[in-house]
């Protein structure tokens, strides 16, 4: 079994073209751009208004109760219902990207709504006392300080749509998850299980490019690179997983 | 609703399914992660070790587990064990952070007392510190059940039948009401096992329900 697949791998005929590899590949990662993007526009601003101003916060239970639907029911009720609205080609992509899209807004949203909301309160007041106005608090504070949990959302949100962009090539979408839908439909296992390792390696190597990210962005003073003073082992840095379990998003946890 | 009203026994049939592949692997992947989760609270070192491992198996997606499961495992394609290890790998990687995170939040103050009544090794872990910990173990529990409903439907695309049949069938043949089923069918299930995750833990934590008391 082992070696079918490693001829499967080293068939060069699987790294051309329109079928090959590297363009399925490609492909994978700009459903995935697509879809976060187009999350984040929405997700990162809605979740810094409410983690600034502590209004409507019931919009992220409402959010997070939206993970009860299975993904794949989703992706075939819309797909089932926007594509014959659309005339071209598209039919079977936009349904998908907006699909991936809606389901990345749940971790980006908690994320960034749970970093903001952990600030401590005395950091907030300080700023607010040497005259910050309410913007440069969200900014200059808020912000820099939230950026552990929002970057784990970030996280969260790739997987998610990584993982599902795969289970849409079911309704046609292009990307690695052809390999795996088309394998099993010919009954393919070669093709099916490279498509399977290749998607894995995706999602593996672009969580740890996410994590390197987050490392360079949040500031070392929340990192527990530089060590503060009477915080005992506490001072390991503070960053959970915003879909992960925790009850308290101010338990410190060591980041994965 | 038509649809649903001849074809109940299929959708009970299917959702027995749905359940048993995701709830045995939450119960399996539970007693695995607690001595996971001791050993990574227990020793700083072991911590990272152990996180960074079941975080990666997480990153994994789920089709693609599904999918290489038969080389790991040596298993058939359509084998339904191939689903259970599979969610079990999910729950565990989700819980063993809970767990090890449950364990460490509880307070030293606590665990030096339960040392000095005579609580030692073992007999502290079961006695006073996971008891502790139950509220933050069951909040990881609950993110797990409600997540391998959804991640199981995904098995009728390899072959595994249960209520993922009906999305993917619905879909295939266009008849909504199916696919509308299928998609209540599994959010009720997961409702379902949410909420017996929210009694279980009531009752195995009466102290926080006494006027006043908290965690």
């Amino acid at each position: 079994m082992i070696s079918s697949i490693l001829a499967w791998f080293t068939d060069p005929a699987n790294w051309q073209g329109e079928d090959g590899i590297p363009h399925r590949t490609l492909q994978h990662l700009e459903y995935t751009a697509m879809a976060v993007l187009l999350a984040a526009a929405i997700a990162i601003p809605l979740g810094l208004w409410v983690g600034h101003t502590g209004r409507l916060r019931w919009l992220v239970s409402v959010a997070n109760s939206v993970r009860a639907v299975p993904t794949l029911g989703l992706l075939l009720a819309a797909s089932l219902w926007l594509g014959p609205m659309i005339q071209s080609d598209l039919a079977f992509t936009i349904p998908s990207i907006l699909v991936l899209a809606l389901l990345a807004i749940p971790p980006l949203l908690a994320g960034t709504y749970a970093g903001i909301e952990a600030v401590p309160p005395a950091a907030r007041d300080a700023a607010r006392g040497v005259g910050m106005t309410s913007g440069q608090v969200l900014r200059q504070v808020e912000v820099p300080n939230g950026l552990p949990l929002l970057m784990s959302g970030v996280r969260s949100a790739v997987l998610q749509v990584v993982a599902t962009a795969t289970v849409a090539a079911y309704i046609g979408l292009g990307g690695l998850g052809r390999y795996l839908i088309d394998g099993i439909a010919l009954g393919d296992y070669p093709q099916t299980a490279g498509g399977a390792i290749l998607v894995a390696v995706l999602a593996v190597v672009l969580d740890g490019v996410f994590a390197l990210v987050q490392r360079r962005v949040v500031s070392p003073g929340l990192t527990g690179g530089h060590r503060v003073r009477g915080r005992g082992k506490d001072s390991r840095s503070v960053s959970v997983e915003a879909d992960r379990p925790s009850t308290d998003s101010r338990t410190p946890v060591v980041p994965a | 609703m038509t649809w649903l009203a001849d074809n109940w026994q299929v959708v009970l049939d299917l959702a027995g399914r749905s359940l048993y592949l995701a709830g045995i692997p939450l119960v399996i992947g539970f007693v695995v992660s607690i001595p996971l989760g001791w050993a990574a609270s227990r020793w700083s070192r072991a911590y990272p070790a152990i996180i960074t491992t079941t975080g990666l198996l997480y990153t994994i997606p789920s089709l693609a587990l599904f999918v290489i499961m038969p080389i790991v495992l040596g298993t058939k394609i359509l084998d339904p064990v191939n689903v259970i290890v599979a969610m079990t790998i999910y729950t565990v990687a989700l819980l063993v952070r809970t767990v090890a995170d449950g364990l460490n939040a509880v307070p030293d103050d606590i665990a030096q007392a339960a040392t000095a009544m005579g609580y030692k090794g073992i007999r502290r872990l079961f006695g006073v510190e996971l008891p502790l910990a139950a509220p933050v173990i069951a909040a990881g529990l609950r993110v797990a059940a409600v997540s391998n409903v959804s991640i199981v439907s995904i098995a009728t695309l390899i072959g595994v039948s249960q209520l993922g049949d009906l999305l993917v069938d619905g879909y295939n043949r266009v008849i909504w009401g199916e696919l509308i089923t299928g998609i209540v069918a599994c959010v009720l299930l997961a409702l379902a096992l949410d909420a017996a995750i929210v009694l279980g833990t009531r009752v195995l934590t009466p102290w926080l329900r006494v006027p006043g008391a908290k965690a």
